[in-house]
């Protein structure tokens, strides 16, 4: 088996500083300089990943899954963030999808592109603000008695709130999807006589699926880690799922609120969920890569 | 069997006629103008919530310095503006000479091997929770910056006003670190695009002069790619600016405004964080905390719009000249 060979970076160094001698000395240094950059962004990434796993590993037990974050575990914890995840999927992956498909295959025009832009901005809208948006809106719509002020801090609100971030983003990812089924396998359903939109339902979706799957899956990666919004709106609870009118807690609530916490033990345990988030969010991103690999060897759907 | 057959007869149906595309494409449409459209109903419900604030401020909100929740009430955001901004400097300053040390290697100096995986471990960065950034920086990068980082800058900057005071590990100068570190897979990933949008030939016309590795990537490609990577570093702003928990736990939190970096402060994102839950409903005190959510979001909606044209601009630009 033949080894990868990182090229020698002394390889042709002249032992002179003349003109050419310094030029060949600056390529030098600057490409260690660059390497050194890369270096400098993987000890945090290593640091993070090794301090979790030693210290996460000391507060974790069986226990520490099944107890609630009142009785320092975190199962309530996992529970709450499964059901807002799922909700929030359910709600944003159609809306997204749909989104995505008008982008794909009726947006190629000034007004879809107009769209496009303005989904894009969407993605960037701070989460927090997203939260008080959340907020704000249950508390109008309780205050003209629309609604149960009790749904200010509740599942339903946290669910909202995390579909709302994460809609631009399967759009755009869906978009990205489907525009990747390749023009003659569109012409090859539509040669058969079947109508546009079963081409796209029957034969693009399909075709795509892979790719929609990545986008979900990178969305929920991207709200499951999200805490800001989720302090006004699903807040937080010692205890497990109570009804979706109800505050519900959340893996990243129960790190912030233990990291801030005087004790020890809960400092530990906020170690502890932290490992459990990161390794949720790190095979959710590393599974999808492979998902994409699998279909474009290269490694690069944007290409 | 009579609803299967119903269908079947109904789908026989539109495909005869063109109006089950029309329905669909009707349909698509109007989901997508429906989510460009919460766009525009966030900035209504946040300006309707934030309306006595606005009332009885009005626009010295902007510049006012006092944030007493206590009667006689009185809010002002600048000191939490001044936070976000010094905090968000701070974290392009480090981060962004990084990410582009890391685009240039990714793209023109990595042997080819290397480049996938090591842009995927880079772009990991992004995939780490906020709050576990902020638990990391707390517990760990807090004391290393406590006892060696800050009195080291101290020693040799110490003259500086910004690098007056007692160091103590959560302060402005931490929160910009972390940011940094927060912006890097932003920056460098976007930056990374707009260097592998610069045509092959550019660096071959380059090379066949004499040029070096170095003088071609900075001659012949950073020149070709700066609107892009302009707006690579635009973007990572947008992202420093609305960055809440990390920062909330890393900055100390004082609601005032001063010079050292060495000193606690606040941004608008964490003072939201901070004290959202105490601010009682239909209270002043959160009329004026959702003003300042709005500001942040507009602030953040001009940063990108920016981005995305600059960003938008090159990459047409690439795609022209390939």
């Amino acid at each position: 088996m033949k080894l990868p060979k990182f090229p020698n970076p002394f390889r042709g160094l002249p032992l002179r500083f003349d003109r050419e001698g310094r030029r060949l000395w600056k390529d030098f240094g600057m490409s260690i300089a660059a390497f050194v950059c890369v270096v400098i962004a993987l000890v945090p990434l290593g640091s993070i990943l090794i301090e979790a796993a030693v210290r996460g590993l000391q507060a974790i037990g069986p226990s520490f899954f099944l107890l609630d974050t009142a009785y320092g575990g975190i199962g309530n914890a996992i529970q709450g963030t499964l059901i807002l995840v799922a909700f929030a999927s359910a709600i944003s992956l159609p809306v997204g999808i749909l989104t995505g498909i008008y982008l794909s295959e009726f947006g190629k025009n000034r007004f879809g592109d107009a769209i496009r832009f303005f989904v894009d901005v969407m993605t960037q809208i701070p989460s927090i603000v997203v939260g008080i948006f959340v907020y704000s809106l249950i508390l109008l719509l309780s205050v003209s008695g629309i609604v149960s002020v009790r749904l200010v801090f509740s599942a339903i609100a946290g669910t909202i709130a995390l579909a709302t971030i994460m809609i631009p983003f399967v759009a755009r990812t869906a978009e990205e999807a489907l525009r990747l089924v390749s023009v003659s396998t569109r012409e090859a359903a539509l040669a058969l006589g079947i109508p546009r939109h079963r081409m796209i339902l029957r034969v693009v979706l399909p075709t795509g699926a892979s790719g929609l799957v990545t986008g979900a899956l990178l969305g929920v990666a991207r709200v499951g880690g999200e805490t800001a919004p989720l302090l006004m709106t699903a807040y937080g609870s010692g205890f497990g799922f109570s009804g979706l009118d109800q505050p519900v807690e959340s893996l990243p609530h129960t790190i912030y609120t233990f990291a801030l916490s005087p004790y020890t033990g809960q400092n530990q345990a906020a170690w502890g969920a932290s490992l459990v988030l990161v390794l949720m969010m790190l095979m959710i991103s590393v599974f999808s890569r492979l998902l994409l690999r699998s279909r474009y060897p290269l490694g690069g759907a944007g290409r | 069997m009579l609803p299967v057959r119903f269908l079947r007869s109904l789908s026989g149906r539109l495909r005869a006629a063109p109006l089950g595309d029309t329905l669909f494409q009707g349909l698509c449409a109007l989901v997508a103008i429906g989510v460009v459209a919460l766009l525009g109903v966030i900035t209504l419900v946040l300006a309707l919530a934030a309306a006595p604030a606005m009332r009885a401020f009005g626009f010295g909100f902007l510049g006012g310095t006092v944030w007493n929740p206590i009667a006689p009430e009185e809010y002002g955001a600048a000191p939490f503006i001044d936070g976000t901004l010094v905090t968000s400097a701070l974290a392009l300053l480090l981060g962004v000479p990084v990410s582009i040390g890391i685009a240039i290697f990714l793209s023109e100096l990595a042997p080819s091997w290397l480049r996938i995986p090591l842009t995927y471990i880079v772009e990991l960065l992004a995939a780490v929770p906020s709050v576990v950034y902020g638990l990391w920086g707390l517990f760990v990068l807090a004391p290393v910056m406590r006892d060696s980082i800050e009195p080291a800058i101290r020693g040799a900057l110490g003259w500086l006003p910004i690098f007056q005071g007692t160091p103590i590990g959560t302060d402005k100068f931490a929160a910009g670190v972390i940011l940094a570190i927060m912006i890097i897979p932003t920056v460098s990933a976007v930056s990374r695009e707009a260097l592998l949008a610069v045509p092959g030939n550019q660096r071959e016309a380059a090379l066949s002069l004499g040029a070096t590795r170095w003088e071609t990537t900075r001659l012949a490609v950073l020149r070709y790619a700066r609107a892009g990577i302009f707006g690579a570093i635009v973007l990572g702003l947008g992202r420093a600016v609305g960055e809440t928990m990390a920062v909330t736990m890393m900055i100390g939190n004082k609601n005032s405004i001063s010079v050292s970096l060495f000193d606690q402060g606040q941004t608008i994102a964490s003072l939201i964080a901070n004290s959202f839950a105490e601010a009682g409903p239909s209270s002043l005190q959160l009329a004026a905390l959702i003003e300042l959510g709005l500001v942040l979001m507009l602030i953040s909606l001009a940063i990108n719009v920016f981005a995305r044209l600059m960003v938008g601009r090159v990459l047409r630009l690439g795609e022209g000249a390939a």
